[in-house]
């Protein structure tokens, strides 16, 4: 059997489904506005900060709890700059100040390994908090902004171009030999360095441009919002959710990152608004099952009862 | 001069806690490998328990202390025993068991501070307790806090004893060294590390108790404490026991410092001086 024509055919499958997909999604707020329109601009802010963080942390193994930081100097610069500028310009603003923040944290803490990593980037989230509450209190003499808002089908849109862009970044990483370059860091450090591998560009390089998405999705996400505060844009719980919906939804395949947060976020809303006094106990309770039962997430699962559906096929002829 | 006795003063009072809480986490990250993020949780549990037996049974918080150590050194003890010691087996490498259980800490966190809050309600408990003040040289401090001075360093001083000392805590600094080969050597790995992180709770909770003699308290605490016990044991050293009760009282003179040239900064401080050791000595001021 000729392998390229079946490949070149599935990947023309799974280009026309990409394609359905985005012209459904595009689409939606015509079939249904309101209610729905809202929460989908919430799945995909989740989205895009999850499949942001596993573009960086999953290859690489370095568990990052910044992304509420860069999320919410997005959050600051909308805040700021959104009475002065247009929007895109805002937006692109939003992403390269994260995406700069980003480089220079990168850079800073390329010695740190493990665990000291990942108290270094949540102690990031914490002093930035601390510091703008100070600042505003103290210097500007408010606690919160208020953000010109731009209506929800625009916020969605611009969602879904960010998220478009950041699918086709996180694909091309993947399937590039940076992929496989971030794959092997995480695999043996000191080997990739000695394959040729310039660790150090590779590495701050991909952790900024994750923190591009992030600080664009923050930007976007603050019109909706209106109101903000220290509180709300450096929201610690931005930076755990991530992680917990990528390991959800399992970071094997590009995929699985965007169920996690796809389930996570609805069963957020709808915890929420049925029981609100136990949303965060059973999310607990949610988090611990995910982590004993799920190693590799929703996409280990899928892919183990696909084997297993093969094999049996197998068994039968 | 009242000025700066007065700082250091209240540096070491403050100091005391944050010594205490931060000997529970770095034994718990040191030897069981858990990076406990639910550790201010324990506290959080500990300071409810001792409030809710003095407003509504009377009991004495001094009692309580004999209370609840042993009560959350057991949920400590079990949740070990089960949920750690599962992940641990799970895991294919020691890294990723640290990761795991971390995130395992984050449910156990939302789960531990919410049902608190569906017991004792969300709002901000507190009680006086030995509040009057007493006179230091000029300075003036109510007398709880410097009973919980006291017991903390009391508390400090017998648990060093105990590692250095015992043969249990020989096991326990072996564990911490070389846990296969401990094992090897006839230790009971699994009894040792949960035995590790149940005491790690067991401090949480007499801190918890002697914090809720002098301080406001409310179920969603538990977190701040658990950052500045995090701070302290990077200060310290990671897995530094003596390390970490110096850090404590050293974060806590930096903090009156701070609080005095500017209040709204002392938080900052903390994490710039976090941060910056992780840069510049992540292996901390005792560490190896």
């Amino acid at each position: 059997m000729d392998i390229t024509a079946f490949t070149s055919k599935r990947s023309l499958l799974s280009g026309s489904i990409i394609l359905i997909i985005l012209f459904l999604l595009a689409t939606f707020p015509l079939y249904f506005p309101g209610y729905t329109v809202v929460l989908l601009i919430s799945i995909f802010m989740y989205i895009i900060i999850t499949v942001s963080w596993t573009m960086f942390s999953g290859p690489t193994g370095y568990i990052s709890l910044a992304p509420a930081a860069f999320f919410g100097v997005g959050v600051y610069t909308s805040a700021l700059l959104g009475p002065l500028l247009p929007l895109p310009v805002v937006i692109a603003i939003g992403g390269l100040a994260s995406f700069c923040l980003a480089f220079l944290v990168g850079a800073l803490t390329l010695r740190l390994r493990g665990i000291y990593f990942v108290m270094f980037t949540f102690g990031l989230v914490e002093l930035l908090l601390h510091f703008v509450l100070w600042w505003e209190v103290n210097i500007t003499g408010t606690t919160g902004r208020v953000v010109p808002t731009v209506g929800n089908t625009t916020v969605y849109y611009i969602m879904l171009i960010i998220f478009a862009i950041l699918m086709a970044t996180a694909y091309f990483i993947k399937h590039s030999k940076f992929g496989l370059a971030l794959q092997s860091i995480g695999e043996y450090e000191e080997a990739a360095a000695h394959t040729g591998i310039n660790v150090t560009a590779l590495k701050t390089t991909t952790f900024a441009l994750s923190a591009f998405f992030m600080g664009a999705a923050g930007a976007i996400m603050a019109t909706r919002w209106t109101y903000i505060d220290p509180r709300i844009a450096f929201n610690p719980l931005l930076s755990f959710m991530p992680v917990l919906m990528a390991i959800f939804g399992g970071m094997g395949q590009l995929y699985g990152p965007i169920i996690g947060a796809a389930i996570f976020t609805y069963l957020e809303e709808f915890l929420i608004t049925r029981f609100p006094y136990y949303y965060m106990l059973i999310f607990g309770i949610i988090m611990l099952v995910a982590i004993l039962y799920l190693p590799n997430g929703l996409v280990g699962l899928i892919e183990r009862w696909r084997r297993g559906g093969l094999k049996r096929r197998h068994a039968n002829t | 001069m009242v000025e700066i006795l007065d700082i250091v003063i209240a540096g070491l009072l403050m100091g005391g806690i944050y010594a205490l809480i931060a000997v529970g986490l770095s034994l718990q990250f040191g030897v069981a490998r858990v990076l406990n993020i639910a550790h201010g949780e324990f506290i959080m549990l500990g300071a409810f328990v001792t409030w809710w037996l003095y407003t509504k049974v009377g009991v004495n918080p001094l009692v309580s202390l004999a209370i609840c150590g042993p009560m959350i050194f057991i949920i400590g003890f079990i949740l070990y025993r089960t949920l750690f010691t599962r992940l641990r087996t799970s895991s294919p490498s020691p890294a990723a068991f640290e990761g795991n259980s971390m995130l395992a800490c984050f449910g156990l966190l939302f789960i531990i501070q919410n049902t608190a809050i569906l017991i004792w309600g969300a709002s901000i408990r507190g009680y006086s307790y030995l509040a009057f003040p007493v006179n230091f040289g000029g300075a003036i401090f109510a007398a709880n806090r410097l009973m919980t001075l006291g017991f903390a360093i009391v508390i400090g001083l017998v648990f060093y004893l105990f590692l250095a000392r015992t043969r249990l805590g020989k096991a326990i600094r072996a564990a911490a060294q070389d846990p296969a080969t401990a094992g090897l050597m006839g230790v009971n790995i699994n009894q040792v590390l949960a035995l590790c992180f149940g005491l790690g709770a067991l401090m949480a909770g007499l801190g918890g108790s002697l914090i809720s003699m002098s301080f406001k308290i409310q179920p969603t605490m538990g977190l701040e404490y658990t950052i500045i016990a995090l701070i302290v044991i990077v200060l310290g050293g990671l897995g530094s026991i003596p390390g970490s009760f110096i850090g404590g009282f050293l974060l806590g003179l930096v903090g009156s410092i701070v609080t005095y040239v500017e209040p709204g900064l002392s938080l900052v401080a903390y994490y710039v001086i976090f941060m910056f050791l992780l840069l510049v000595r992540p292996t901390g001021i005792l560490g190896k």
